[in-house]
Formats: C-alpha cells, sequence, structure tokens
C-alpha cells in the first residue's frame, strides 16, 4: 500500500511538471512523456509509448491530456489515469485564472513574447528528435506499408491540408483492406 | 452552468485531432451560438493560450467558464471538456489489449501509428516554419529566414541527440535565448 501511494504522488508530480511546461501544442507531451516515463522510470517501452500517442491522437480531445490519462493508466490503473487527468488540468486552470485578471496587459508584453518566440525552436528540436527516435522504430519493421504510410499522412495534413480525422479514417480503412487482401492470398 | 458543462462535453468530444483545427468549432459555440464571449475576447483568449502552457481547448473552457460562473464555472467547463477524451482513449487502448490477437485490430493500431508519426510530423514542421519565418505560410527564401532560430534549432537538436538532455532543459535553454536575441 505504501508503494502505490508512492506511485501516485510521483504521477501528481511528474503530470503537474509537465502540464506547466507543455507551451507550443500537445505533442510536446510526448518527448516529455518519453523522459519520464520511459527513460527515468522505465514504466514502458518506447514501443508502448507510440501505441499511446497513436491512440490518444486518434480519440477525441486534447492529445496531451488524453496522453497523460493513458501513462497514468499504465502505471497504476484507472486511479493513475484519474490522478494523472487531475494533474495535467491544474496547471492551465490556476495559469488562465491568474492571467484571465490582467489578460491585456499579459499579451502585449514584449518579454514574454520574446521568450516564446525562442521557445518554439526548442519545441521544433523536441518534436524533431522525437520523430528521428519513433521512426527509426518503424522502419526497423520493414513493412512498406507501414514507412510509406509517414510520409503519407504528412504530406495529407501538411502540405492538402486534409482534416486529421478523415486521414485516421482511411489509414484504418487501409489497414483493414491490406489484412483482407493478405488473407485471401494465403489461403 | 448545466448549458455550459454540455457545450464542453459537445465540443471535447467533436474536436478529434486537437490543435487549431478546433478553433472554429470552438468560437462556433461559444461566440455564435450561446454569446458567452465576444469575438475579440476569443482571439485574445487564442492568443494567451499560445503563451501559457495547456491545451487550447482546457484554456477557452478554463476562460469562458470564469466568465460566466467563476471557479466552479471553470472547473465544469473543462471537465466537460476533457471527460470523452479521457473515457474513449482508455477504452480504445483496453480493447486494442483486450483483442491483441486479432490480425486486423494489430495492423489497424500498425497503422495508426505510422499515420499518428505523419501528423506529428506535420505539427513539427508548422512549428519550426513558424519558428524559421514567423508564419506557417511563408514564402521560402533566404531574406525572411530568421538566422538566430535556425542556428538556436540545430544547436539545441545537437545537444538533444547527444546527451539525451531532457525537454525542460531544452525549453528554460530556448525561452532564455529568446529572452537575449529578440527582446
Amino acid at each position: 500500500m505504501k508503494k502505490s501511494i508512492k506511485v501516485y504522488l510521483w504521477l501528481l508530480a511528474t503530470n503537474l511538471f509537465i502540464s506547466a511546461f507543455t507551451f507550443g501544442g500537445g505533442y510536446v507531451v510526448v518527448p516529455m512523456v518519453r523522459r519520464f516515463f520511459v527513460a527515468k522510470k522505465h514504466y514502458f517501452t518506447e514501443e508502448d509509448l507510440i501505441n499511446m500517442a497513436a491512440i490518444a491522437q486518434s480519440t477525441p480531445g486534447a492529445i496531451a491530456i488524453n496522453l497523460s490519462a493513458l501513462a497514468g493508466y499504465k502505471v497504476a490503473g484507472i486511479t493513475g489515469a484519474f490522478i494523472s487527468c487531475f494533474a495535467a488540468v491544474i496547471p492551465p486552470l490556476v495559469i488562465l485564472t491568474v492571467i484571465s485578471a490582467f489578460y491585456k496587459i499579459f499579451v502585449s508584453n514584449r518579454i514574454i513574447a520574446a521568450i516564446l518566440k525562442g521557445m518554439e525552436a526548442g519545441v521544433a528540436a523536441l518534436m524533431v528528435d522525437l520523430i528521428i527516435d519513433m521512426c527509426s522504430i518503424i522502419l526497423k519493421r520493414k513493412s512498406f506499408f507501414l514507412s510509406a504510410m509517414i510520409p503519407m499522412a504528412f504530406i495529407a495534413n501538411f502540405i492538402m491540408g486534409i482534416h486529421v480525422a478523415l486521414i485516421l479514417f482511411f489509414c484504418c480503412f487501409l489497414c483493414i483492406l491490406q489484412v483482407f487482401y493478405n488473407k485471401k492470398k494465403g489461403k | 452552468m448545466w448549458k455550459l458543462f454540455t457545450t464542453f462535453l459537445k465540443i471535447g468530444l467533436l474536436s478529434i485531432g486537437g490543435g487549431y483545427g478546433i478553433i472554429p468549432l470552438i468560437q462556433e459555440q461559444v461566440v455564435e451560438k450561446n454569446n458567452w464571449i465576444s469575438r475579440k475576447m476569443f482571439t485574445d483568449i487564442i492568443t494567451i493560450s499560445q503563451m501559457t502552457p495547456g491545451p487550447l481547448a482546457v484554456n477557452t473552457s478554463t476562460f469562458v467558464g470564469l466568465q460566466i460562473g467563476g471557479m466552479i464555472g471553470a472547473l465544469a467547463a473543462t471537465i466537460g471538456c476533457i471527460l470523452w477524451g479521457v473515457i474513449i482513449s482508455l477504452a480504445l487502448y483496453k480493447f486494442f489489449q483486450m483483442h491483441q490477437k486479432s490480425d486486423y485490430v494489430l495492423e489497424v493500431l500498425k497503422g495508426l501509428k505510422s499515420a499518428s508519426l505523419g501528423l506529428i510530423l506535420s505539427a513539427a514542421a508548422t512549428i519550426l516554419l513558424l519558428a524559421l519565418y514567423g508564419s506557417n505560410k511563408p514564402e521560402l527564401d533566404f531574406l525572411s529566414l530568421n538566422w538566430t532560430a535556425l542556428f538556436l534549432f540545430l544547436a539545441l537538436l545537437f545537444v538533444l541527440k547527444k546527451w539525451k538532455m531532457s525537454p525542460v532543459f531544452i525549453m528554460f535553454v530556448s525561452g532564455i535565448a529568446g529572452f537575449i536575441f529578440y527582446r
């Protein structure tokens, strides 16, 4: 029992911490979770992390919150998921409450704008680092179908501007088709 | 208050993919349909969301909830906003775990992994363009390229690859660099 309380407290603290530093969109949570849950504590593997990220993204709602919930669930069940969500929501809630009182001053502050501009480069570096590692995991499978899916989804979203939900739906459809085809061929 | 909760429940359910794609959806519900906040205020919320940690949907729900029902309103809106996503994520995760032996489920999960990596790549490209050119639909030329940002990006990436630094450290360093170079 004592150990599980320790785990809960760790989840609470870690998610509070992660959430407070998630500038620049929900995706930054993925390298954060990787750092604390995978590299430091070995609660799960990189493979699990991509699974969770894929699920967090394919379901409605904020990716950051969904991923926190999944990570918490993996470590400590439903209670863990609940604690993680709670901890992930508190920092933005508190910060926004404070800022809403004097947001006019905040929006036009040049120093804050400069710091945030610098952080854009940091976020980009974090994400590219993550993508390189994750891609190498998928490319190792040597499946043309799965490897081709990465640039395809990228082009569809970034260049053609197709909606995320549509891309994910089409991807599921292709996968099912592929299994169906392979099964027929195997018979 | 109940209306607040159910509206954000709806927003949470419909906002697949997250990020800036869901801005029109939130705007429609909060500004046009319910007249909870003005259009100008909504634009300000988006700006603030970019400047503070946390997902846009959660930030908006906090802000709108505060305007309407104080702290309790903020809580109601935020919980409504995240409830569906968390429940569906957990259910889907359990579903994939239970049906690990099915070829279809396994392949779909593999496909989703690849596709979502492509989507993360797309988000990364957007942020990188924003950092280097100051807009996400830039004219790609050398003149408007922000060399400081490019150098910072490459240096941070090198540090990350070489020493596996903590993401929080990277955020700190890039924030301080921004303070020094862009002030």
